[in-house]
């Protein structure tokens, strides 16, 4: 059975999701991949503040390929989280709701994970056409010169997820 | 000595680039199909479905399988009694590949220094690999790599004591490691022998054999089905959420190596491996 969250989203709607649920995402959420992450970071290390309001909003770690013309997005399935693990915990911290990508994340992630009612969701790897069609509209917000790597607004429909790490630290792939 | 025009290479690289980011190879499809069938795992089987709905889409549409269109990485196996003309082969080459990416809203994702890391807004350059056969053809195999795989590659200098158990072993640790990072099902392939560099060549040009061709080499052939079955009991499954189908197919290549060595490579593929070859 599919659950259905609007993004952004409270963290005591995330409270009751459990690792395994298959749910699907419909709202907003945010890309951000390895450059992008790079650059929040020195951003918030020099004191600026983010590209976007990270409260209860949704990261989706994806660079897509170009729109045809016509299409709202090119192919646009999840990167490897493991990548942005240097980078997580701050923005959890910062009060970041969800990330979604695919593969496992070090024990500091699972940390920040529990001490923010954070969650983990994966998306299918290698089903970027497939995805694509749950994306409704697509804007650049920042770092254009990053190319894919730019910073992305998604209006998203049905988007199909799984809880792989839910906020209570429980990790569907070490199950 | 036949000629051929260095222009003739960049127009089937183009064609090849954008073909094989919207079409998997026929092994490939069926391979996924078939494991569609037998998996146990419901969560599993809907993965399998999900994926080939996607390569559906990607066809029909004109959407790339995966985002990552990867890096270009090309094997050339040139005749010697080849003449090219009309000016260079690498550059050619990186037009066509140039022309692909651009053409074919294929995704940029290389950088043109691995420090300093700026996007070279075309996908090239490529990764090339030239070998000098008898004859007057060339034979070009494109095979374009996705990160998220090849970040979970490994080479194992393996001692030769260790033998075949050692290279079981190492193929297992590096399909373990890779889990769902490297999106399974998974195609592995495998390069034993040669030395450093060779064996991960040989890993990389055995992605590029059909998923239903066995090697030639019967115990190797044996090799293969073994290690398929023990990746498969990991119980790793499509996605990494738990199943049967954590590979489709282990392909090795093997190679005369030294008396003190027994190099192996692991390089891992996702199930979005593509190759095609031509032959100019
Ligand atoms: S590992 Fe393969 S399927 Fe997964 S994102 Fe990379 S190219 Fe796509």
């Amino acid at each position: 059975m599919e659950i259905k969250l609007t993004s952004p989203i409270e963290k005591s709607r995330l409270s009751e999701l459990r690792a395994g649920d298959m749910v699907s995402i419909s709202g907003t959420i945010y890309t951000a991949r390895d450059a992008a992450h790079k650059r929040m970071e020195e951003a918030l290390s020099s004191g600026k503040d983010l590209p976007f309001d990270i409260k209860g909003n949704i990261i989706y770690y994806m660079g897509p390929s170009p729109a045809r013309e016509g299409q709202v997005i090119g192919s646009a399935g999840p990167t490897t989280a493991s990548r942005m693990d240097k980078y997580t915990p701050k923005l959890l911290d910062l009060g970041l709701a969800a990330m979604i990508g695919k593969g496992k994340r070090t024990p500091e992630v699972h940390e920040a994970i529990i001490r923010n009612g954070a969650v983990y969701f994966a998306a299918i790897g290698g089903a970027g056409a497939l995805l694509s069609k749950c994306i409704k509209e697509c804007e650049v917000i920042a770092y254009e010169d990053l190319g894919t790597e730019a910073i992305r607004k998604l209006r998203v429909e049905d988007f199909p997820c799984i809880v792989v790490i839910d906020s209570t630290g429980e990790d569907l792939y070490l199950k | 000595m036949r000629e051929i025009k260095v222009s003739e290479i960049t127009d089937k690289i183009k064609n090849m680039c954008i073909d094989v980011n919207l079409n998997l190879s026929d092994d490939m499809r069926s391979a996924l199909k078939e494991a569609s069938q037998e998996e146990d795992s419901e969560l599993g089987k809907h993965i399998l479905k999900q994926l080939e709905k996607n390569l559906e889409i990607a066809s029909s549409e004109n959407i790339p399988i995966c985002q990552d269109t990867g890096m270009a990485v090309i094997f050339l196996e040139i005749g010697q009694d080849v003449h090219l003309t009309g000016g260079s082969l690498e550059a050619a080459i990186n037009e066509g590949v140039r022309q692909g990416y651009t053409e074919g809203y294929l995704r940029k994702s290389v950088v043109s220094d691995p420090l300093i890391r700026k996007n070279t807004g075309d996908n090239t350059p490529a990764v090339i690999h030239e070998k000098i056969v008898d004859g007057d053809k060339i034979k070009i195999t494109l095979a374009p790599k996705g990160f998220g795989s090849e970040n979970m590659s490994r080479v194992f200098m393996l001692k030769p004591a260790e033998g075949i158990e050692g290279v079981k072993n190492a193929v297992l640790t590096a399909v373990k490691d890779a889990g769902p990072n490297a999106c399974p099902p998974m195609v592995v392939g495998v390069g034993i022998g040669g030395d450093f560099e060779k064996c991960a060549i040989l890993a990389k040009l055995a992605l590029t054999r059909k998923v239903n061709e066995s090697s030639e080499i019967q115990y190797v052939a044996e090799l293969e089905e073994e290690l398929k079955e023990k990746i498969n009991n990991t119980g790793i499954g499509p996605g990494g959420l738990g199943g049967k189908t954590t590979c489709l197919a282990v392909n090795i290549n093997t190679y005369p190596t030294h008396i003190a060595g027994l190099p192996v490579a692991v390089n891992i593929c996702c199930h979005v491996n593509r190759h095609i070859s031509c032959i100019v």
